[in-house]
């Protein structure tokens, strides 16, 4: 029932609705949940056709950035094990 | 365009291969992790995580897949109310598949009542405008994540004085069920990968009094497997500097205080039941929520009372969806898993909906585990 992916906000509508794109395919959401305002371009998480918050960019860079060095750490580990050889 | 690739980024197999490797390097001792929510248990079949991990951590998959867990009596109040041509039934997709005592939502649409399937609950007040000689029932359902929907949608119906739409209120509660299922002892649980999106609502707040209570790491969770792979590198960590605590691996959509606008809807319309009876599990206290008196002529379960049937039923004498619920056995332990039992024909709730453990193991794991029996 949850849906992972994010949503951009592509489109605000009349009576606090907004036009949202999940992955190419357009649907319309309700803002009544957010408690903060939301622009166009802004990535919002859906469920069952409700805005539930803003996905913060930030965070998943930070997130990601992190994995990167784990894995760059591991494969230089793997590097050396294997000149050692 | 965004910097991160959703879809990609999180599910990228060289990073879940490194946080496996850390995870292999790391690991000490056995661990017992309950992934409470069934979008997690789905990821992990989906993306055979299990495989990756040495074999000292086991998941014991929890019961929080909202179908799953919703008895059969409270299907058949469904069912009641939509033999009246006077009704609509409107409900969130996989509910309508699961079996009550004798029938289903859908089978019921198939002999033709009126039972509607929406996408977003706000769909509904269009239903009510086509249909105003109608009365149009929110059959609603769903934990945390799902119940300011609900609220949102009763407060739309009260402010457009939009006098035929009424509400079955179904919604349900994490920590309830999870601390129901500890205290039974029953489940050798030491650890929780915690819900995405429920705590998107709730906040991670709610789940310290787990943690403290029963002295166990928990981390919540995104839905992609890197996340889980870290979440469960970060329960390792918990038990090797000896801390038990709410941490949150999710921090893009998850903070410690939630959506404090969707809790305050909620709270203004419903409150908790002082029972609901968990489909496998029974009688949890205080474990779902209902409407609040004042909103008593929108309350379904209170306008049509006379004609619902008030029984409880027990499940098929072999599905053991409650033992898997409790996290005491597996789907591969039930002896019509993937016989008689399968997605197209469900003889319990764990096999409808794709986040019931039944049918993520179906779907992902029948042939290994079939190899195992
Ligand atoms: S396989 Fe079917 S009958 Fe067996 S526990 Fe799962 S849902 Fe119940």
């Amino acid at each position: 029932m949850c849906l992972s992916i994010p949503s951009k906000i592509v489109e605000i509508l009349d009576d606090n609705y907004a036009i949202v794109d999940t992955m190419g395919v357009k649907r319309k959401v309700s803002l009544d949940l957010m408690s903060e305002p939301v622009d166009v371009g802004d990535y919002v998480l859906i469920h069952v056709g409700y805005a539930m918050t803003k996905m913060s960019e930030e965070d998943a860079l930070e997130s990601l950035k992190i994995y990167e060095e784990i894995l760059q750490k591991i494969e230089e580990e793997e590097k050396i094990e294997l000149l050692g050889e | 365009m965004s910097k991160v690739n959703y879809l990609k980024d999180f599910r990228d197999s060289k990073k879940i291969q490194a946080l496996a490797k850390l995870i292999r390097d790391e690991v000490d001792r056995p661990i017992k992790i309950m992934e409470v929510c069934g979008g997690h248990t789905h990821t992990i079949m989906k993306y055979g995580l299990k495989q990756l991990l040495p074999e000292e951590i086991d998941f014991i998959h929890g019961p929080g897949c909202p179908v799953c867990i919703m008895p059969k009596e409270r299907i058949d109040h469904a069912i009641a109310l939509a033999q009246d041509e006077k009704n609509i039934i409107a409900t969130l997709g996989d509910m309508i598949r699961v079996p009550g005592s004798k029938s289903s939502l859908q089978k019921e649409r198939a002999k033709g009542k009126n039972v509607k399937i929406v996408y977003a609950p706000f769909d509904i007040l269009k239903i009510a405008k086509e249909n105003p000689d109608k009365n149009v029932i929110y059959f609603a359902i769903g934990f945390e994540t799902t119940t300011p929907m609900t609220a949102a949608l009763i407060e739309r119906v009260i402010k457009e004085n939009i006098k035929n739409v009424y509400f079955h209120i179904n919604h349900v509660l994490v920590p309830p069920p999870v601390k129901a299922i500890m205290d039974s002892g029953e489940a050798k649980i030491d650890s929780f990968i915690a819900p995405s999106h429920v705590s998107v609502i709730t906040g991670a707040k709610i789940y310290k009094e787990i943690a403290e209570l029963y002295k166990t790491p928990v981390v919540v969770a995104g839905f992609e497997p890197v996340d889980i792979m870290e979440s469960i590198l970060w329960i390792i960590r918990q038990f090797k500097e000896n801390r038990r605590e709410v941490e949150i691996q999710y921090k893009r959509a998850v903070n410690w205080e939630g959506n404090i606008k969707a809790q305050e809807m909620i709270n203004k319309y419903m409150e908790p039941r002082k029972t609901f009876r968990w489909r496998g599990i029974g009688d949890i206290p205080y474990s779902a929520l209902k409407l609040k008196d004042e909103y008593g002529e929108l309350d379904a379960e209170k306008v049509f009372k006379d004609i619902l049937p008030n029984k409880p039923i027990n499940d098929h004498k072999l599905c053991i969806c409650g033992d898997i619920l409790k996290g005491i056995a597996k789907p591969y332990d039930c002896k019509v898993f993937g016989t008689t039992c399968t997605p197209q024909n469900p003889l319990g709730s764990c096999m409808v909906s794709s986040e019931g453990a039944c049918a993520a193991y179906y779907k992902y794991g029948k042939l290994q585990y079939l190899n195992k029996l």
